[in-house]
Order: C-alpha cells, then structure tokens, then sequence
C-alpha cells in the first residue's frame, strides 16, 4: 500500500512483533481456497486466523485452507471457534502448538452456535490458563470495557472486541462501548465480527481501533480480490484519519468564513 | 419441560387452518421479516407461498450464506447393526420383513475395517447407525463403537434408537459430538398406526430424546420428520418448532434439520402422502427463514440432479457415497439387508466436485478431537 510521506511509519505491534497490515483475515466462510488466495492478495494482510476445528494440522498440505497459506507472508493465527468452555479451548491450542503451529492464538470461546457471541466468563478462565502455558492469546470479546481490562491485566496481548455478531454485516453495533476499550486499552484493539463493507473498517479505525479482522465480507464478495482492496484501502484510510487529527463533531454549524473575523485583525 | 406442550398449542387443526388462510401478502410480509414468527411460517408453507418460492429461495440463499459461508460439511454413514425390533410398517429393516440371515450386527473389527475404508476416503465426520434393537445392540455397545470411530473420525455422531440421559451422556464422555433422531411424524394418530412393536411405539420417549441428550451434552441436534407419513406441510412445521424449542432449551447445541421423504417402501405399505420436489424445495426454504443459524441435511435418499440443485437453497451437509447396509463397505458387501435404496450413489470425489461445481466448499472437518477430550488420533493424552 502507498505511504504518505509527511505521516512517519506506523507499524502495529502485537507481543513485539511488527505488522505493517492492520487488516486480519479470518478463513471460515470462504467458497474455495482459490477465494481465499485472491482475497489475500487483494488486502496484503499478514494475520490469517484459521478454524482448529477445520484444519487438518497433521495433513496441512492436503488441507484448503493451510495450503494456501505462505508462512514467509503470513502469521497463521490458530482460533479456537467452536470451543464451549476453557478446557476445550485450552485443549485445541495445545494441539496445535504439538502440530507446529506458533504458541498464538485468537481465543474464541462461543458456548452458543446461533449467534456465536463469547462467553466472558470462560474466556477469562481460559486466558489465564493459556497464559500460563505460554501462548500470547488474543481474546474475542463482547464489548465489554472491564473485561478488556481484565484480559489486559492478565497479560493478553490484544483484546478483540466485536462490533456486531458474526457474520451479521451489521457494522459497528458496539461503537460507544468500543470506544471506551480503546480510550482505555494499553495493548492493541482489533476489532472482530460484523464489519461487513469497508466503511464499517474505516470507521472502527477512525475510532482509534489498532486493527480490525474481516471474514464474512471478504468470502461473500463477487470478486474476492477487488473487496480485499477495498478493506485494505478503508482500513488504511481510517487509521490514517485517525492519526492526522479528526475534527469533533458539532451540534451547530460553525462558519468557515466568520462574520466577526473583522474584529481579531483589528 | 418437553416439546409436547407446544405440540398441543398447535394441534394439526390449527396448523392446517393458518396455512390454509395465509394469502400471498402474509408470505411477502413474512418474507421480508428478520424475525419470523409460527403464524410467518405457516405462510410459507402455503399454497399462496408456491407463488413467492423464487423471492424465498433468494432470502434462504442470502441467510445461509450469511450464517455458514460457502461450505458444505461432507459426512458419512456407517449402519452397525440392521438387527430390528421394532415393526415400522414404511421400513425395510422392520422385523416383520423376516431376511434374518441378512441381518447382523457389527463385531469391533469389522466396525474398525468399516471405519479405516471410510477414513481412506477423507472423510472425518462419520454417523453411526443401528436399528431398533435395544438388547440385540444395547448403550454399552453403541458406546463402544463410538470410541473405535473416535480413533478414525474427529466427529461422531449417532442415529440410533432413543436413549436415556445416562446413556447419552455415556456417549458424550466417550467423545460423541452429535445425535440425530427423527420422530417420523409428530401426528400421534399416525405414529401410533405406523409403529406397532418395540419401544418405538412409546411417542413421548422419542420426543424427549433430544432434550436428554442435549442435557447430557451432545453439541449438535438432528431433527426430521420422514415425509410422506403425514401431511408433510404439517410435519415440516412441527419439526421447525421442534428445532427452534431445542434450540432455546438445549442452548448450547447446534439443531439441524432433515428432509427425508419416503420413496421406496416395503409392498405392504402404499407411501399415503407423496411428496413432490416442489414440495420439498418449499419445505426446505419455510424451514431456512424460519431458522436461519440451522443446519439443513439432504439425504442421500435424493437423486443427484436434484440433490445438487438444493445446495444453494439452504443445505449445509451432505453425506456421499453412503451405503445402509451393515458392512456396506469393506466387510459384507452386499449380503445384508439395506435400510433403503440409495438414489445418490456417486463417490465422495463425485459428489465434492458437484458442490465445488455450484461455487461451494466441501468441508471434511469441521469438529476437533480438542473438544472430545477423550483419547483419539491426533490427541494429546
């Protein structure tokens, strides 16, 4: 992606780890690994999160999605998505540390399939049990600003609150809420779920959002490649506006050309 | 509590009457709701509906995708034991049909060569099965079997005969993620005409089954009505509400539904209901607006052509390159007796290839021996 030269480089990162791309991609909904790999290169992201539950770590290039996977360009980032309590959960990532994978992963704790909200609970319980184990957990999470700081303070190293339920496309139900997490977050905030068109990425990182993960809008475009782009370039554009000074927001209209202007060149 | 109670809300008089008067302004209304109530799914399934199937099928599109994404989750059947107790007048495993020396069940290694063919194949997500033959095959047994597919497949389910909650719960801990069970027909006039022998004939038993094994914590739900035993407008109605009653008591599981209606039936039974592809299609799009985070299954009991033009209408499993006999695979061939015929015979490459065809993605795994906590492939002890 273009870089404007007067905005120094503004790498995310993440468990000290350096990111250029602020845009995650999740795999789940995809029609074909041909969609996915077009989706990819259309956005350039770095951090693809892949199903435990659908990957096949012990056959990875028979798998659709591993295969399409270039582990010199991106951080495969194992979730835990169909995992119902801390045990499970601390179980999937166990074994794909065993199968190779890096000690990452997005901890996703969905105890209820229709909907697929977190479980606050379980995934406290989790995070501590994982961090003790070693792995740098990134938490999905209602948005829920006390829980973000719990999961902080425990040693998370990001927490991802959602902006809409999976897959809703809804955008950003959560935004009051979201905002106070990123007003008060000392690791990176990506948000997760429901962004479903690009303006929704370019408003979370208007916000202030360190980063923002898309799946359902991705898979669900005509041309995967070209609504890759589009995110990359929202999500630029958002973070972008976000350093370069948003102007507040005005109940009145305020006068570009002021009628008493006369008075301060007296 | 039990699905019962909302079975005499809505007795079949007062299903067939807010069918009946729906008119092509209640499916349009219903169709463009987000929330869709019993009164919006009797719409859909009325005959003013067959004008609206297209806008139907376009919404049941845009919600599945939504939901699921563009994947299909590929599954397999392996039938343990044709032994049958029971005398369900529409089956072919019924004991009244005699064929005792085509019917067997199972020993561990023929299950475990059964289970080795099938996991050759790819597949990771298997459905055990057996008759209804609590002492021929009884829980321990079922459970056993269970824990030798745990070793070849992620995810096992089972579609056997009802079950206690204990029993349930004996499967779960050996690593069962799913159980199917359909109740043939919620009419009890008609259930009780149909099934004449065995614990099958006991209705409330099989239609608290689901509850026992969601409480005993079986993370997916199937449920069915075999189409054609009754007025399948009927059925398909009860059965939705039925998955929406599971769905809110059982809050943790996820509830398919299935749609397979009769076509081959033993001589002494005329089907008395048959049902059209137009019928099926619309059931299967009533059912998708009325229950969009539900999975759809479409048997194999369905010839190809049709079978592969549902995909995009709501279907989210398929099973491919079934077989309904005991050792159907590796072991006995073709000497033991067949549940039914199978319309879709093409091989699991075949039926991949047709859904890749219709722009989706088979999916072979879709479960991880992580949630099992019980030993199997690829576990850690």
């Amino acid at each position: 992606m273009t870089q404007q030269t007067d905005i120094p480089a503004d790498p995310l990162i993440i468990a000290g780890r350096t990111f250029r791309s602020r845009l995650m991609v999740g795999t789940g909904k995809f029609p074909s690994s041909l969609a996915l790999k077009q989706a990819l290169a259309g956005c350039d992201a770095e951090i693809v999160t892949v199903a435990l539950r659908r990957a096949d770590l012990n056959n990875p290039g028979g798998d659709s999605i591993l295969s399409v996977l270039d582990p010199k360009r991106h951080l495969l980032l194992p979730n835990t998505s169909g995992a119902r309590n801390a045990d499970e959960a601390v179980r999937l990532a166990k074994l794909a540390r065993a199968a190779g994978c890096e000690p990452w992963v997005k901890l996703e704790l969905t105890p209820e399939p229709r909907y697929l909200l977190p479980d606050p609970i379980e995934t406290l319980r989790a995070a501590e049990m994982l961090l003790k184990e070693g792995f740098i957990v990134l938490p999905y999470i209602q948005a829920d600003p006390i829980l973000a700081k719990r999961l902080e303070e425990l040693g998370t190293a990001t927490v991802m609150p959602l902006g809409a339920p999976i897959g809703s496309n809804r955008g950003l139900k959560t935004r009051d809420m979201i905002r106070i997490i990123i007003e008060q977050a000392n690791v990176p905030v990506v948000v997760d779920a429901g962004l479903g068109a690009p303006s929704h990425a370019a408003e979370a990182m208007e916000l202030g959002a360190d980063a923002v993960l898309v799946n359902t809008a991705l898979a669900d475009a005509t041309d995967h490649e070209a609504m890759g782009r589009a995110f990359a370039m929202a999500t630029e554009a958002g973070r972008m506006a976000y350093r370069a000074g948003l102007g507040p927001e005005r109940v009145t209209a305020e006068a570009s050309s002021p009628l008493t202007g006369f008075l301060s060149k007296a | 509590m039990s699905f019962l109670t909302e079975l005499e809300a809505w007795p079949a008089e007062r299903v067939r009457a807010c069918i009946e008067a729906a008119t092509v302004d209640d499916v349009d209304r219903a169709i463009a709701r987000e929330e869709r109530t019993p009164h919006d799914l009797c719409a859909l399934l009325s005959t003013a509906a067959l004008e609206r199937l297209e806008p139907m099928a376009q919404e049941a599109h845009r919600l599945t995708r939504r939901h699921f994404g563009r994947v299909i989750k590929m599954y397999v059947p392996i039938y343990i034991s044709n032994v049958c107790g029971a005398d369900c007048t529409y089956c072919g495993y019924a004991v009244r049909s005699g064929n005792k020396e085509k019917r067997l069940t199972l020993t561990e290694a023929e299950t475990r060569r059964e289970c080795e063919v099938l996991a050759a194949q790819g597949f990771q997500s298997l459905l055990l099965l057996t008759g209804e033959a609590r002492q021929a095959v009884p829980p321990g047994q079922i459970a056993d079997a269970v824990s030798i597919a745990h070793e070849y497949f992620p995810s096992v389910s089972i579609e056997v005969y009802s079950l206690s909650e204990d029993d349930y719960r004996l499967m779960v801990d050996r690593g069962l993620e799913g159980v199917t069970l359909y109740m043939e027909t919620y009419d009890k006039a008609t259930y009780e005409k149909v099934h004449l022998k065995g614990e099958k004939m006991d209705y409330l038993f099989r239609l608290d089954a689901l509850d026992r094994a969601g409480r005993a914590g079986a993370r997916r739900l199937g449920v069915g009505a075999l189409l054609g035993l009754f007025d399948s407008h009927i059925d398909a109605f009860w059965t939705a509400m039925h998955a929406r009653y599971l769905q809110r008591t059982c809050w943790q599981s996820e509830v398919s539904i299935s749609f397979p209606r009769l076509q081959h039936t033993p001589e002494r039974f005329s089907i008395p209901r048959l049902v059209s592809n137009q019928d099926l299609v619309q059931l299967m799009l009533a059912s998708r607006l009325f229950l969009p985070e539900a999975g759809i299954t479409i048997s194999t009991r369905e010839r190809p052509p049709f079978r592969d033009r549902l995909i995009p209408l709501g279907v989210t499993m398929m099973s491919a390159g079934s077989s309904t006999r005991p050792g159907g695979y590796a072991t006995h061939g073709e000497d033991t007796l067949e549940q039914f015929e199978v319309e879709d015979t093409r091989t699991p490459a075949e039926v991949a290839a047709a859904i890749r065809s219709f722009g989706y993605e088979p999916v072979w795994k879709d479960y991880d021996y992580g949630f099992a906590g019980v030993a199997g492939t690829g576990s850690i002890s």
